[in-house]
């Protein structure tokens, strides 16, 4: 990354985590405490990343806002699509740790830099996210993947990114599909009669778990009765809505074929490693602390009200090597409510609907370029 | 074979190092060989050999070969 002598002028790199900030309960702060707390943060991160990275540098001059005193919906989010054209990077080449690619099937891949200390962060949050939900015992755990996913040379991708970070919940790690992705019908049923009286942890991607798993066991006459399973599985809906497999009828299906288990989707994206927002027992996706979901109205990109729909925005106080900590995603969603979901949980909760139509991404993302 | 022994042993064979690269001062992710996959082998090592249950926290604060051993010791393996 080259060194632009002026931009550096006038901002001194003085970012810095307030101490304990990775402390706070997950889904323990309330909207006005919450707000205030990410406002500071995201303009310091604006600063941060308007001193050390051209490109981010640029956006902002293009659309002007005074970052340092703007409020967080009043940072400029960066659309995903930037992280496909560009390589956005808020540090230097040599202090670069890994790159992060999507698993996309189709098109160019975004492209992620992380340093160390970035890589870190974001294994630390995921694990306090993952914590709140399945305590901090591990289990013994099936990946509904290859093994060979995770051992891909080059920049890490989306899914690789997943299986490495939730098998830090398990043990005893059992991959469920072969080389190929088809069902290792010995491997499972070896596990399932070993563990499957144990609290399981299953996690994968919605569709491999769908269809190259329930559909292969299912077509293989397997079923197996788990007494306290919890299945993890995200990555997005796409595939299933062309198959109209809807959540509950996922959700009713795998309890057929596996027993009891309590199945939670997440949401979350390569351009945010380490923030996954978890569905409760209530369908509804949370807002970890550290993070904040907007949406806005695809026409104009105003921040529209709660439940109503449109482009989802997400904030995050992590990324400190890449300017990511505001992005606008494809992903079209709605906030249902914010601190009064009937889980508990503090901070906003939402649903996402899926991709946002091709023709109405090209118009919002001019905006930015 | 003393405790400090098992743990270069255990190190060394879980993420295919010679013992005497097992120093203190290693730490995860600056070698090619511990990297986030070799972690959770040496995880599982380390709680064959020294008999003990190792959770979440314990793998996320297991930065070094020194953290480890504070980590033990809370196990009640002790390094003389
Ligand atoms: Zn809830």
């Amino acid at each position: 990354m080259p060194v632009w002598p002026d931009s550096r002028k006038g901002w001194p790199d003085v970012f810095s985590y307030p101490p304990d900030l990775f402390d706070l309960p997950v889904y323990g702060l309330a909207s006005a405490q919450k707000q205030a707390m990410l406002d500071e943060l995201l303009q310091s991160l604006s600063a941060h990343h308007y001193a050390h990275c051209q490109a981010y540098r640029q956006l902002v001059d293009c659309n002007p806002f005074d970052f340092s005193s703007a409020p967080s919906p009043g940072q400029l989010p960066v659309a995903t699509r930037l992280f496909k054209d560009l390589e956005l990077a808020s540090i230097e080449q040599t202090e670069v740790f890994r790159q992060m690619r999507s698993s996309g099937t189709s098109g160019q891949a975004s492209k992620i830099t992380l340093d160390g200390p970035s890589a870190k962060r974001q294994s630390q949050v995921l694990v306090k996210i993952l914590q709140s939900w399945l305590g901090k015992q591990r289990r013994p755990m099936l990946l509904i993947d290859a093994p060979s996913t995770v051992k891909k040379a080059g920049a890490m991708t989306a899914r690789a990114a997943g299986l490495q970070g939730l098998s830090f919940f398990g043990r005893h790690h059992c991959y469920a599909l072969d080389d190929e992705m088809q069902l290792d019908v010995d491997k499972v049923q070896a596990f399932f009669t070993e563990h499957g009286e144990q609290p399981v942890l299953i996690f994968g991607f919605t569709f491999i778990v769908w269809q190259q798993f329930i559909q292969a066991m299912i077509s293989q006459g397997l079923t197996v009765n788990l007494t306290n399973a919890i299945l993890i599985h995200g990555g997005g809906w796409k595939k299933m809505q062309e198959q109209a497999v809807t959540d509950e009828q996922f959700k009713a299906t795998i309890r057929q074929t596996l027993g009891n288990v309590s199945v939670h989707d997440y949401y979350g994206m390569v351009e945010q490693t380490g923030t996954i927002y978890m569905q409760c027992e209530h369908g509804h996706l949370h807002t970890p602390v550290w993070s904040d979901v907007l949406i806005r109205d695809p026409a104009d990109l105003s921040v529209v009200e709660n439940g109503e729909t449109g482009l989802i925005q997400v904030n995050s106080v992590l990324p400190t090597s890449y300017p990511g900590h505001c992005i606008l995603t494809e992903d079209l969603g709605t906030i249902i409510g914010e601190d009064d979901c009937a889980c508990g949980r503090l901070g906003k909760y939402f649903k996402v609907h899926g991709r946002v139509p091709k023709a109405q991404v090209k118009g919002c993302s001019d905006t930015f370029v | 074979m003393d405790t400090q022994q098992k743990l270069q042993q255990a190190f060394s064979d879980a993420l295919g190092i010679p013992p005497e690269k097992v120093i203190d001062g290693l730490t995860y992710n600056t070698i090619p060989e511990w990297d986030s996959t070799a972690h959770m082998v040496l995880i599982a090592e380390l709680e064959n050999v020294f008999d003990v249950m190792l959770d979440t926290d314990d793998i996320i604060d297991m930065s070094s070969v020194a953290q480890a051993k504070l980590i033990l010791q809370k196990y009640d393996v002790s390094f003389a």
